[in-house]
């Protein structure tokens, strides 16, 4: 008897978080809990000049008043937002001089998460700004961007840096106001990436943040802000693990990116924060906040795998500002055991001539609930707008769930929107199909699932392209070869 | 301070209205008075209402209007043959129906029930956060209850219609169809006004549809701008069974059908096909839900709409499969025209699935007709007007074809004809 589903089911029930070490790096911890104090704690502790204080305080101001969405369709326990750490840092306060400076420790931890900085720096050529909880440790290539007049650094550097710009432009896209999870973002974040590409800069190579969280109690709060220039381009890559910790650990992060006219930016996700374990008990929740802004013939295209954390409630998005802009989505979902996952996009469609496309791949195994969300709006301007969305879920067990809740809202008689959706499973007569060319039950369900993700593994570079299927192959290990 | 939506509760728009003397079972009645006191209108803000606002409908204080002496039904009936039912302002109007008997088949009034067959109503309708239907149990105006025999087939379709002649009135109508096991049967609907403005029909529907059996409804929605429609359908399906419902829109200021299938049994087929054509302000929001509680089922949902002048749309259908109804087809579609840069569509269709070995699909586009189209018959000395209708009425066929009722499309095109000005 070969590889039947049910075989597959429990492999996939077994399937033990592999990123789960702590690194025993002493940290540098603000007390728990959240008032004014913490605020105006980390705003001391990363040296910022006042007007990102008001900012925080203005964000946590509007905080208070506001509720915690549960529209999404996720349960969880909520937060309680007195429990966590907000301010977490690894304790060198040394900046280093050099790569070979750096905790050794540290560096081990990188290693496993399979981005050995020495590896990347002589390999890929990829420059990688790591955040480990909350405070920017290394930085690569940096001087060999700033030849080009590309800033890339943490969101810290930044303010102390590049006030203008990151007065500028952050708020931009992702208003304190815009919902919870932003607003307390806006006043407790940490530290995150911030990335400038000047006018008609094309950036040469892939730039990239890894996103960890290793202290237990902690939240994340990172920020994100890439603005492209007009006529410029990058390739902006994120990836995000966490180790294994019973208790559940809120990440809220925004990102707001901004291609100017004629930019284009890329961003690829690759999302791997604890899951939690089998029977549900811990992972991390993450809700975050990513939208982008085109103007004038830009396009923004968000990649997305998703194969972490215990809830995720997350919907990168695209506002269509600028006439003939392009915004797309690709996402591959990916839900275990007890996962939740609520995730989409939105495509604002303002401009006239605007184009999206939306190709979301939702996986369900175990006892998990994997949902597609997105909105299509064509605003009464956007003439000859286009969309074409396309939204796929496989269902691998009789005890979870897939499902879609698109919101298409057309104002213009010119647009054309197409909308399809389908939910099955591995067909038996594919399978049969693969085992009739001789092909064992085990290879035919990993080509059946590595071909229905293909659309989207094509669109991520291809350094990440490697790792996301690494991390396919572990979400999903015993179906994929 | 100023009357906003929000500030407008329910007990303003029932001051002129009577709570009803048809004695349903007494904790719906409380059930439903609980859920009215104090409350307001849902608001955008509400899922259920993203798209469709109650604010002017909230303003209203409608009246009870009884029904008029020399009231004649003829010129709105689509069949010729048949049980004929007229209900005007929501009061049954005896002279203007006409009664048949058949073998089999059983049409009575609320007031005629025994206590055992009023057991049955209501027992499936949502009160909770549900005012409307809240409304039409507490304020029932009048009820009719269909009861077709086991294995009967009933040949000529039971029609019934909704006449609304007055300015401001309310119409709180419930109709209970019962359909016996391997029965076979087909009704009709249509919603009219004349001389009617601001006036409301809420009415509801409860359909049982037995094993084995076959029931199809047809709803011509063709009430004047100006009026309100709130429809409820609320249908449970035993195994083997097969509902079909077709539902057109034509005409009304806030047109809302709420229809929700329970499949609860095995083996069934369940059919949903709408079409709207709307212009002027119209507003139509078409929601449905198919509830999959059984495996070995299929389902079809195919609805379309042209949208015309500052009219604007809402489709939102729900598709949910519940844990163990495995071998569930189901398939759902909506397609929409925007004429206008004025009017607006809105579409959610929705995939609730907990089974895995299920086929569904869904699949939602808005455009415009294509101008290539419109060319070629141009080319073919078609007046571009003439061109453009005959694409109109080509989309939505699609749908009018899946019904094989004659008289109910003849009466459709008719209108179509008449309102849309489609020349023959």
């Amino acid at each position: 008897m070969g590889y039947t589903e049910n075989e597959l089911a429990k492999d996939l029930e077994n399937q033990e978080y592999k990123f789960g070490f702590v690194t025993n790096i002493e940290s540098d911890k603000a007390p728990k809990g959240l008032n004014e104090g913490i605020i105006r704690f980390i705003s001391a502790k990363k040296e910022e000049p006042e007007w990102m204080l008001d900012f925080r305080l203005k964000a946590f101001v509007l905080w208070k008043e506001m509720t915690e969405p549960e529209w999404a369709h996720v349960h969880y326990e909520k937060p309680h937002f007195q429990d966590i750490t907000y301010y977490s840092a690894p304790k060198q306060s040394k900046k280093y001089e050099s790569w070979d400076d750096v905790d050794p420790e540290m560096k081990e931890t990188m290693a496993k998460l399979g981005i050995s900085m020495e590896e990347q720096q002589r390999l890929t050529g990829v420059a990688v700004d790591f955040v480990m909880d909350s405070v920017s440790v290394a930085t690569s290539f940096k001087s060999k961007l700033a030849e080009l007049g590309i800033i890339f650094c943490s969101f810290s550097e930044a303010v102390k840096d590049h006030p203008e710009l990151v007065r500028k432009y952050m708020g931009s896209v992702v208003p304190v106001t815009d919902n919870f999870y932003a607003a307390l973002n806006s006043a407790v974040f940490t530290d995150g990436s911030f990335c400038y590409i000047p006018k008609g800069v094309r950036c040469p190579m892939e730039l990239s943040t890894y996103f960890r969280i290793n202290e237990g109690g902690t939240g994340q709060f990172e920020r994100t802000l890439v603005v492209a220039d007009q006529g410029a381009y990058v390739s902006y890559l994120e990836g995000c693990t966490a180790p294994q910790r019973d208790e559940n650990q809120l990440h809220a992060a925004v990102v707001e990116l901004i291609a100017l006219d004629d930019a284009e930016i890329k961003y690829s996700t690759v999302q791997n924060w604890y899951p939690g374990d089998k029977e549900g008990k811990g992972g991390i929740y993450n809700f975050v906040t990513k939208r982008g802004v085109c103007e004038r013939n830009a396009k923004i295209a968000w990649t997305q795998v998703e194969t972490g954390s215990a809830v995720t409630w997350k919907y990168p998005s695209c506002v269509l500002k600028g006439d003939n802009s392009i915004g797309e989505f690709y996402s591959v979902a990916v839900t275990n055991n007890y996962q939740q996952a609520d995730t989409g996009t939105k495509m604002i469609h303002l401009g006239k001539n605007t184009k999206s496309t939306i190709i979301s791949k939702g996986i369900s195994a175990g006892k998990s609930q994997n949902s597609y969300r997105g909105l299509v709006q064509i605003h009464k301007s956007a003439d000859n707008a286009r969309n074409f969305s396309q939204c796929d879920s496989l269902l691998m067990t009789d005890e979870c769930g897939a499902h879609t809740f698109p919101y298409i809202e057309c104002k213009n008689s010119s647009a054309k929107i197409e909308h399809e959706a389908t939910t099955s499973k591995i067909g038996e007569d594919q399978i049969f199909y693969c085992l009739q060319r001789g092909i064992s039950e085990e290879k035919a369900i990993s080509l059946i699932v590595n071909g229905y993700c293909k659309e989207v593994l094509n669109q991520l570079p291809m350094e990440f392209a490697v790792e996301a299927q690494k991390l396919l192959a572990i979400s999903l290990e015993g179906s994929v070869g | 301070m100023s009357e906003t939506q929000t500030d407008r509760t329910l007990s303003s728009f029932t001051k002129h209205l009577r709570q009803t003397e048809i004695s349903l079972p007494a904790h719906l009645i409380t059930t439903s008075l609980n859920e009215l006191n104090g409350k307001s209108f849902p608001t955008t803000r509400s899922e259920a209402w993203k798209y469709t606002r109650l604010t002017k409908l909230s303003k209203l204080s409608p009246t009870l209007a009884s029904k008029q002496d020399g009231t004649n039904g003829t010129p709105f009936a689509i069949h010729s043959t048949g049980n004929f039912l007229v209900l005007e302002n929501g009061a049954i109007h005896l002279d203007a129906s006409r009664f048949e008997t058949v073998t089999g088949l059983t049409i009575k009034r609320f007031s005629e029930c025994n206590a055992e067959e009023l057991q049955h109503i209501g027992s499936l309708l949502t009160l909770e956060n549900e005012p409307f239907n809240a409304l039409n149990t507490a304020y029932l105006q009048e009820g009719i209850f269909i009861q077709i025999a086991d294995k009967v087939q009933i040949e000529a379709p039971i029609e019934l219609i909704h006449l609304l002649s007055k300015v401001e009135c309310s119409a709180t109508i419930r109709l209970y169809i019962h359909v016996g096991k391997f029965a076979k049967a087909e009704m009709t609907i249509g919603t009219w006004a004349a001389g009617a403005d601001k006036s409301i029909l809420n009415a509801v529907t409860e359909i049982h549809v037995g094993e084995g059996a076959h029931f199809t409804l047809q709803k011509l929605q063709c009430e004047d701008e100006g009026n309100f429609q709130i429809c409820t359908e609320e249908i449970t399906q035993d195994k083997d069974s097969v509902f079909t419902m077709h539902t057109v829109t034509l005409n009304g200021t806030l047109v809302r059908n709420n229809v929700r299938v329970r499949v609860n049994g095995t083996n069934c087929e369940t059919n949903l096909y709408g079409a709207y054509l709307l212009k002027g302000n119209q507003h139509t929001d078409n929601h449905t839900v198919i509830d999959h509680m059984m495996p070995h089922c299929n389902s079809n949902e195919l609805y379309k709409g042209v949208i015309d002048e500052q009219a604007t749309a809402v489709f939102n259908g729900k598709v949910f499969v519940r844990k163990d109804a495995q071998k569930i087809n189901a398939f759902q579609s909506n397609g929409n025209v925007l004429m206008t840069d004025t009017a607006a569509v809105n579409s959610k269709p929705e995939l609730e699935i907990y089974a895995d070995d299920v086929k569904c699909s869904h699949g939602s586009t808005t455009g415009q007709l294509d101008e290539e189209a419109v060319f070629y018959l141009q080319s073919r000395g078609i007046s571009e007007r003439s061109a453009r209708n005959l694409l109109v009425e080509a989309f939505i066929g699609e749908v009018l074809d899946k019904n094989d009722n004659q008289d109910f499309v003849a009466k459709t095109n008719a209108i179509l004809n008449e309102r849309f000005g489609w020349e023959r």
